[in-house]
């Protein structure tokens, strides 16, 4: 579609841009105490660009001549996006570490975000491949440094900066190796230039590769490209935790999703379960091992853990280790099952940190001793925490239960091939049931039992941890509409 | 004369190694910085000879999209290394390590 008329179908993205100026522009004219009120601009922009993506209805096409796909799986994963990103701005409201900052540019830059993850989530072209990611890249090295009176902030953003420019350079050479393999940007026109290449050039097909795998490793840390994921969990504020752990990753996933699918599947992937043209490499089980090894590392560290923001930093390790279980397959089903995963995995994940940042705010930590007695001092903090840990271990009848449900399925409808990776997923999850646990055991069996019952003060939190609760709740035993949306959703954009 | 494309792909191969090296090695948050830049300017001369090969101005258009990103990414770096020499009076990164467990 040309550039002109592409813009009749951009206004989400459009509505966002005006948003983010709107906001710096009201950041200047509010006063310091009064900055908060940014965050109303953006929610209101965030509102908008939902009913712009429902209003848009489902086409199927490419916009800005051949950069970016619209198709009804761009739109899940935005709509997936606007709903964390909403999460967080009303999260930071109640963030005890975020009150002695101007919070003016925090909510813009938010903002922005959300356009460079709708970009991640659309891109079939290379140029936009990496424009996307830098965007969200640099925004994320911002927020996570948002604290710059706190050296842990600080340090977050140094290693996060590090790490993720060096990946990104790591990723961009082999995308520059594929540019000069196939003479082109776009992945359609890849995926034809590579089916065409002649043997000796598989050399060069396989280390771009390998450089491209880094790449998405790291924005969905992924083992061995994790390193930086607990440091800069820890050190972030824990809204820009929280949001770190879900839409980077959802992102992340569609992208990888759409490009293997596109450059290096061919035209009968996601309907035939093979998607490799490379020969010389057995990809699906090296994801299979990677996917093996990742939730493995994550669990195993994650047990260690005594704070319950590492613990969860590490957790969201081994649940980015599940979802790519599914990617070995590369059918439809196993994408089906990522994509409610990450919605289950959004609501449930948002929903725990949201409780550690309560805790942290009210006895001022985040380690396992704090929430001593907390189930008995704050029963409804306390019940609805307990709910998390055990949706977040996969225990019915939970939304984590039926995530992990339709994964395995998955993986074992696959063939006997999978079996033992389905294995693994299963005994990494009862080693997760240790670590979960433990933070109810710390709420109901550990400390005093106090007398007084209490309610949390502000009726913003109230209904913010009941709005992350509720879905956690009730998908997992009605979960019909949801799954039949997520099923119209699987369309991606296959060329014109 | 005309530079085969072997030598341009040579180079930026050679600059690209340089500069994981350096990332990997250097203990400087700023000399890292540098051996970033090494990176994306070894993919700038890739990008730009295979560019001239296909004769095509695809390859120049990236260029010039990671000559910006390139930028912004510096930017905020340094930023939050000033932020950081502030709290701790250090850009060595190996004493920066509060967390670790």
């Amino acid at each position: 579609m040309s550039n002109l008329h592409s813009l009749t179908h951009f206004w989400p993205e459009l509505i966002l841009t005006i948003t983010v100026l709107a906001a710096i522009i009201s950041d200047l004219i509010y006063r310091r105490e009064e900055s908060f009120k940014v965050a109303w601009w953006v929610l209101g922009g965030l509102v908008l660009t939902l009913f712009a993506i429902q209003i848009g209805g489902s086409t199927v096409s490419d916009l800005f001549m051949g950069t970016i796909a619209l198709d009804p799986f761009s739109e899940f994963f935005k709509v997936l996006v606007l709903i964390s990103t909403i999460a967080v701005v009303l999260m930071s409201f109640n963030s005890n570490e975020l009150k002695d900052y101007r919070m003016g540019e925090y909510y813009s830059v938010l903002a922005i975000m959300a356009i460079g993850l709708f970009l991640m989530a659309s891109a079939i072209d290379v140029l936009m491949v990496y424009l996307a990611l830098e965007v969200v890249s640099i925004m994320s090295f911002f927020l996570a440094g948002y604290l710059k009176k706190n050296p842990h902030s600080n340090e977050a953003s140094l290693k996060y900066v590090i790490y993720g420019a060096f990946s990104s350079g790591i990723m961009l050479y082999g995308l520059s190796i594929l540019f000069g393999l196939t003479g082109t940007t776009k992945f359609i026109g890849m995926q034809t230039a590579i089916a065409n290449l002649g043997p000796d050039s598989n050399l060069a097909l396989i280390l771009s590769a390998v450089f491209i795998l880094a790449g998405f490793g790291y924005k969905i840390s992924a083992v061995p490209f994790h390193f930086w994921t607990p440091d800069v969990y820890e050190g972030s504020p824990t809204t820009i935790t929280a949001y770190l752990s879900v839409a980077p990753k959802a992102a992340g996933f569609a992208m990888m999703i759409r490009f293997f699918n596109q450059v290096f599947g061919d035209s009968t992937a996601l309907v035939s379960e093979t998607w490799s043209t490379i020969n010389g490499i057995p990809w699906p089980q090296l994801m299979g091992v990677l996917a093996a090894v990742t939730m493995t590392v994550g669990n195993m560290v994650a047990i260690q853990q005594d704070s319950v923001k590492r613990m969860l930093a590490y957790s969201s390790i081994a649940h980015a280790g599940y979802m790519m279980m599914a990617l070995p397959l590369m059918s439809e089903a196993g994408v089906y099952g990522i994509m409610i995963y990450l919605l289950m995995y959004l609501f449930m994940n948002l929903g725990a940190f949201f409780v550690v940042i309560y805790v942290q705010g009210k006895f001022g930590g985040e380690d396992f001793d704090n929430f001593d007695g907390l189930g008995w001092k704050m029963p409804f903090v306390g019940v609805v925490m307990t709910l998390f840990m055990f949706s977040l271990t996969g225990l019915p009848p939970t939304a984590g239960f039926i995530g992990k449900f339709y994964l395995f399925a998955a993986v074992i409808k696959a063939g006997t091939q999978y079996y033992w990776l389905a294995i693994v997923g299963a005994l990494n999850s009862v080693v997760s049931l240790y670590y979960y646990i433990r933070v109810v055991k710390h709420m109901f069996l550990k400390g005093e039992r106090s007398e007084s019952v209490e309610m949390p003060a502000s009726s913003l939190v109230t209904i913010l941890l009941l709005a992350m609760a509720l879905p956690t709740f009730i998908l997992g035993w009605y979960f019909a509409p949801v799954v039949t949306w997520i099923s119209e959703s699987l369309v991606i954009f296959q060329g014109m | 004369m005309v530079v085969p494309l072997e030598h341009v792909i040579a180079l930026s191969m050679i600059l690209f190694s340089i500069g994981v090296l350096g990332v990997l090695f250097r203990r400087n948050a700023i000399t890292i910085f540098m051996s970033i830049e090494l990176m994306l300017n070894a993919v700038n001369l890739a990008l730009v000879g295979f560019s001239r090969y296909y004769n095509s101005v695809d390859g120049q258009v990236f260029v010039f999209l990671v000559m910006t990103l390139a930028a912004a990414e510096v930017a905020v770096g340094l930023a939050i290394i000033i932020a950081l020499y502030r709290n701790r009076q250090t850009v060595n990164i190996d004493e920066i390590n509060l967390m670790k467990n």
